[in-house]
């Protein structure tokens, strides 16, 4: 559809917030897009289209898999895709999400900045080009905090991409999951009323705009 | 047209990511309410192609009288 051809280059927009993070940590900010965007379409719409149809990230790792064919392409190990191991990631995601915000608030009332960027949660990668000296230092801790996050994220995706199917991440993605549970809470009942299996009510799901 | 004698079975443990759904030739799937991949029975063809990209493995290509 002509219309949405915009809609398959938001890949683009996800290599180039990486870039920009290298050039300059304070760009990490922007990554707040892509935090809330899915978050509110999942409350006010009731629907998973962020990953659907506009997840640059998504787009990026079916980029990598499969026109480039740098995935092995067989299916992840089972535990990745359990329910307990989704949810347990995204829980130790929230936490560690909410020790960053903790170290901002730290910063905010006094305590040094950390010029570093950490992957994965344990390597500490000295970031000391970064020119901050403009903004309030809390500002400057949330932006190496949130560019952690999404590096973090991204290596992993990357990986599970490279080991597994492209889009592995996916499955344990923790705004995948949170939109997906956020659905589960608005539309649980719909769903269980109309069922899924069975022309009508994949009509009526779309009917609705799902 | 004669349906097939296979179709495509999404499990419980979809996490709606909706990659079964882009690839789909027939363009059988919806991602309904945003909870689980939904096929429609009257356009799936059993070809497998959602099968081979769903990361989460939860697609199974049944035979028709299964779960209709
Ligand atoms: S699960 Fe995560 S990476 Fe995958 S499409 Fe959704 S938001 Fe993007
Ligand atoms: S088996 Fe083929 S036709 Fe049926 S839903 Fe999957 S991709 Fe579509
Ligand atoms: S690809 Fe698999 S996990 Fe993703 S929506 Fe389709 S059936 Fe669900």
């Amino acid at each position: 559809m002509k219309t949405r051809k915009w809609v398959n280059y938001l890949w683009i927009a996800e290599l180039s917030y990486l870039f920009l993070g290298l050039f300059n940590i304070l760009f990490a900010w922007l990554g707040m897009v892509f935090f809330s965007i899915p978050l509110l379409v999942a409350i006010f719409g009731g629907s998973k289209a962020y990953c659907n149809r506009y997840c640059g990230r998504g787009q990026l790792l079916r980029l990598l898999g499969e026109k480039l064919k740098l995935s092995r392409n067989v299916p992840p190990p089972k535990f990745l895709r359990s329910t307990w191991f989704r949810y347990g990631f995204l829980t130790f995601f929230m936490a560690m999400f909410g020790l960053m915000l903790f170290s901002t608030y730290q910063v905010f009332t006094g305590a040094p900045l950390s010029q570093t960027v950490t992957l994965l949660w344990v390597f500490k990668l000295p970031w000391q080009w970064a020119d901050i000296s403009f903004v309030a230092p809390w500002v400057g801790q949330f932006a190496f905090g949130f560019f952690s996050v999404m590096l973090t994220s991204t290596v992993l995706g990357i990986v599970t991409m490279g080991l597994f199917r492209p889009q592995s991440w996916c499955v344990y993605c923790p705004m995948g999951t949170m939109t997906q549970g956020v659905c589960k809470l608005k539309n649980g009942k719909k769903a269980r009323i109309h069922g899924r299996e069975s022309q009508a009510d994949c009509k009526l799901a779309e009917d609705t705009g799902q | 047209m004669t349906a097939s004698l296979r179709i495509a079975h999404v499990g419980k443990e979809c996490v709606a990511c909706g990659c079964c759904a882009r690839v789909c030739p027939r363009a059988a799937i919806q991602i309904a309410w945003g909870i689980s991949a939904c096929v429609d029975p009257e356009l799936c063809v059993g070809c497998r192609k959602c099968a081979q990209v769903c990361p989460a493995a939860v697609i199974d290509i049944v035979e028709r009288e299964a779960v209709l």
